[in-house]
């Protein structure tokens, strides 16, 4: 079964949980300037909103990169950078529609989600279940799009955190 | 480590900018945030000066676990000496800007001096310019955040900023972050904006690395969140109500202190309560309360974000008030409320956006108004003080004309600025201010809870909630209940609570993990995190440093057993309903056996004995 990151910002508290272990997991340091995946923070409309890489079956990216840097991951589905052959042109940049894809300044290269090769830590550190890594056919984009135009009028107005399996930190650096 | 072990020293008079390496001597002493910083304060700064004067300090420090991955790990704190109290002051916040400064590879920043003209600190990591602050001094924080977001045209940076009651002289202005999170009491903003001081703007992307074992500190912080989720406290209470769970509990423990602490339970507590920010408004059928939220690293996610009913007479034809902001925590709901005997909670939620909004304190801020509402009932104030204002206890309109005043420093809001202690001295009444060394009592009533007379009497800030809660023990039985109605055994209590917060304020951690968390759970943590052995009994040890080091500074300051006092109200006028009626607070009987648990003299000045064991040179 292909698995995908399943976002639902209603769950969202913007604790950055998320942005700290993708960060820890990837680059050895608490950062979230380093995140694969961000949470934006709507503070008029009082809204938090978790946004990365949603692995397009179409990868523009992919489509873009001038030498081939990024391939698709046979296992996972998702689309990940090769650092040895990454130029740092930054086309993939623009030709991502959603900004998920983004230069790493310290390396020049690019950085983008690869779902952390099947275990993504974002969803393991994510305290309320906003962040959930689920059946790819089953993510609820159209729901997430809805809630994305219209004010949620079902939405609650608190969340609390949820059960989680005990975790396993085995590929911590 | 964890540390970045690099402070930033920034002398406003001359406007020169050094770095210096953090010293890691004092750091295994006193860890961080809170014990470190004071004991950068108390070495560089004389006691006896004037806290609104350049020789007075302002440190923002952040804790060895500040920007990590352990929850609510993002929490700084403003060290200096309080302009309320002349005491030592320690006003602790949490939202994004914390993370941030530590982030850009800093543990602290100390002010020193006065700048001849306002300025601002921008930090980029290790780029760090004061700048002119001409385009925002005289603006709200609110309004200056807007114009330097536009001016740095970076959406990520984080600010913290004063406002213009800081500016105006209001002794307890507070610096907001983030919007709506505050480094709340004492007044640690109005010695910002003395200092010519505006804002701190912050970008940090180096992030935080230096994890003695990063192994063992994902485990541990691990542990840690499991332990909070699984609390009825912290993973499902707080989430749920904030702390405005307290609300009626505290109404019907009788220890709800109402229109100037003259009561101790509120008719319309449960109006103002976390249940009623859950219920469906009238107008448009939305609660007060939109959605819940953390600060940063938090996985509680206590915050109340809130909007006003666009039809409350507060709003009216100001859209600017109608979105969402921070709402009410149980603290400000209680001052701006059951202190003034208001039980409007739009007019209260109003208020306190604009406690945000300008930089106040709301406890304080709330808590002198209620004097003031005495003050008026008793005659010795009159609407000739007032500019016209009837200061009535329960009239929502007051409270919102006067936040509005203090906010700008307008009218009679010089006065209410002044805070209760001075404007009730001001008005030949001095009794009537409900203050400990100046510091306005928080929402605890300590003739229904017992020990928090102690708390309250011995806190090195002036009256405070966060220096010793014993409500955990009295009220919810945390660690183990005790009667709230004895005195006995409370002076240990007391001092077991001091000891353990000021460990918890020194790690970078927020101390509403404590509700779940003994410092069992945090020695794993700061263990994995740091350089050394870190146990729970040096933890515990290093509390007790930092408290018996506050209260030197604070002798040395010039306060003495005679500060270390109840308003005479509390101690001889009963509670007249509830669990409590017919009792006051037993303060006499607490503080000397408190002494002795100290290991102080009879005058509560820390013995030779004491300060040998405990290292203090």
């Amino acid at each position: 079964m292909l698995r995908a990151l399943s976002l639902e910002p209603e769950r969202c508290t913007g604790c950055l949980q998320c942005e700290m272990a993708c960060s820890f997991e990837n680059e050895g340091v608490f950062n979230p300037a380093k995140s694969r995946i961000k949470v934006f923070a709507f503070h008029e409309e009082g809204r938090f909103a978790p946004y990365t890489c949603t692995q397009c079956d179409e990868a523009w990216c992919m489509k873009a990169c001038p030498v081939d840097a990024i391939v698709i991951n046979s296992k996972t589905g998702s689309k990940d950078v090769l650092d040895s052959v990454c130029v740092g042109c930054k086309v993939c940049t623009i030709a991502c529609p959603f900004g998920t894809i983004n230069y790493n300044s310290s390396t020049g290269k690019v950085i983008k989600c690869d779902l952390c090769g099947g275990d993504p830590f974002c969803a393991k550190a994510c305290p309320t279940g906003a962040i959930t890594y689920v059946d790819a056919d089953s993510t609820g984009m159209e729901r997430m799009r809805a809630w994305a135009q219209n004010s949620p009028s079902a939405a609650p107005n608190y969340i609390t955190p949820v059960e989680k399996s005990t975790q396993n930190y085995q590929r911590a650096q | 480590m964890a540390w970045a072990k690099k402070i930033l020293r920034v002398n406003l008079t001359e406007g020169t900018i050094n770095i210096e390496p953090l010293n890691m001597e004092w750091a295994q002493a006193y860890l961080g945030q809170r014990g470190l910083a004071s004991k950068y304060l108390v070495e560089e700064i004389d006691p006896k000066c004037d806290p609104l004067g350049p020789d007075n300090k302002l440190i923002f420090t952040t804790g060895p676990l500040t920007g990590t991955m352990a929850s609510t790990g993002g929490r700084y704190s403003v060290v200096t000496k309080g302009p309320l109290t002349g005491a030592i002051a320690c006003s602790n916040s949490g939202g994004y800007l914390g993370a941030e400064l530590k982030m850009a590879g800093w543990d602290m920043i100390i002010f020193e001096g006065k700048s001849p003209q306002p300025v601002y600190l921008y930090i980029n990591n290790d780029q760090v310019e004061l700048k002119s602050a001409d385009a925002i001094w005289g603006k709200s924080v609110w309004d200056a955040d807007k114009t330097l977001r536009a001016s740095h045209q970076d959406p990520q940076i984080r600010i913290a900023c004063v406002g213009r009651s800081a500016e105006a002289g209001c002794f307890y202005a507070a610096i907001i972050n983030d919007l709506h999170r505050a480094a709340g009491r004492s007044g640690v903003g109005t010695v910002m904006a003395s200092k010519h001081l505006k804002a701190l703007v912050c970008r940090g992307t180096k992030g935080v690395g230096n994890i003695k074992n990063p192994m063992a500190f994902m485990k541990a912080t691990e542990e840690g969140k499991k332990v909070l989720r699984e609390n009825a406290v912290t993973g499902a209470g707080l989430p749920q109500f904030g702390t405005q769970v307290l609300m009626n509990v505290i109404n019907e423990t009788g220890a709800l202190p109402t229109k100037n602490m003259q009561q101790v339970q509120f008719d319309g507590a449960g109006k103002i309560s976390g249940e009623a920010m859950h219920e469906p408004r009238k107008s448009d059928g939305k609660p007060n309360l939109t959605t819940n939220a953390a600060c940063f690293g938090c996985t509680i996610a206590c915050g109340r974000i809130s909007t006003i009913d666009k039809g409350h007479f507060s709003v009216e034809n100001k859209p600017q008030y109608w979105g969402n902001s921070g709402g009410l925590e149980y603290e400000a709901a209680w001052a701006l409320g059951a202190a003034t005997g208001v039980d409007d909670l739009d007019a209260l939620t109003y208020a306190n956006f604009i406690c945000n909004e300008d930089g106040l304190d709301p406890i304080t801020f709330g808590a002198t108004v209620a004097a003031a509402m005495e003050l008026f009932e008793k005659g010795a104030i009159t609407t000739q003080d007032t500019g016209g204002i009837e200061f009535r206890f329960g009239d929502a309109k007051v409270l919102t004309q006067s936040v509005e005043l203090v906010a700008t420093g307008e009218g009679f809001g010089r006065d209410l600025g002044l805070g209760s202690k001075r404007l009730c001295e001001k008005y030949g009444h001095p009794e009537l201010s409900m203050s400990v060394k100046g510091q306005e009592f928080p929402a605890y009533d300590p003739r229904g809870i017992q020990g928090m007379g102690l708390a309250y009497a011995t806190s090195n800030r002036g009256a405070c909630h966060l220096r010793g809660y014993t409500v955990a023990s009295e009220v919810l039985g945390i660690p183990e209940k005790t009667d709230p109605l004895v005195t006995d055994g409370k002076a240990g209590l007391v001092k077991a609570f001091q000891d353990a917060t000021a460990a918890f304020d020194s790690a970078g951690i927020c101390i509403f993990t404590s509700f779940a968390w003994s410092l069992d759970d945090v020695a794993p943590q700061v263990d994995a995190a740091c350089e050394g052995d870190w146990s729970t009994e040096r933890l515990l040890e290093l509390g007790e440093r930092v408290w018996n080091m506050e209260k030197e500074f604070n002798l040395k300051a010039g306060f003495t057993r005679a500060d270390d006092n109840l308003p005479a109200r509390l101690t001889t006028e009963p509670a007249g309903s509830g669990p409590a009626e017919g009792k006051v607070n037993g303060l006499d009987k607490m503080l000397p056996e408190y002494y002795i648990a100290r290991g102080w003299d009879e005058q509560g000045v820390p013995t030779a004995e004491t300060r040998q064991r405990l290292g203090l040179s």
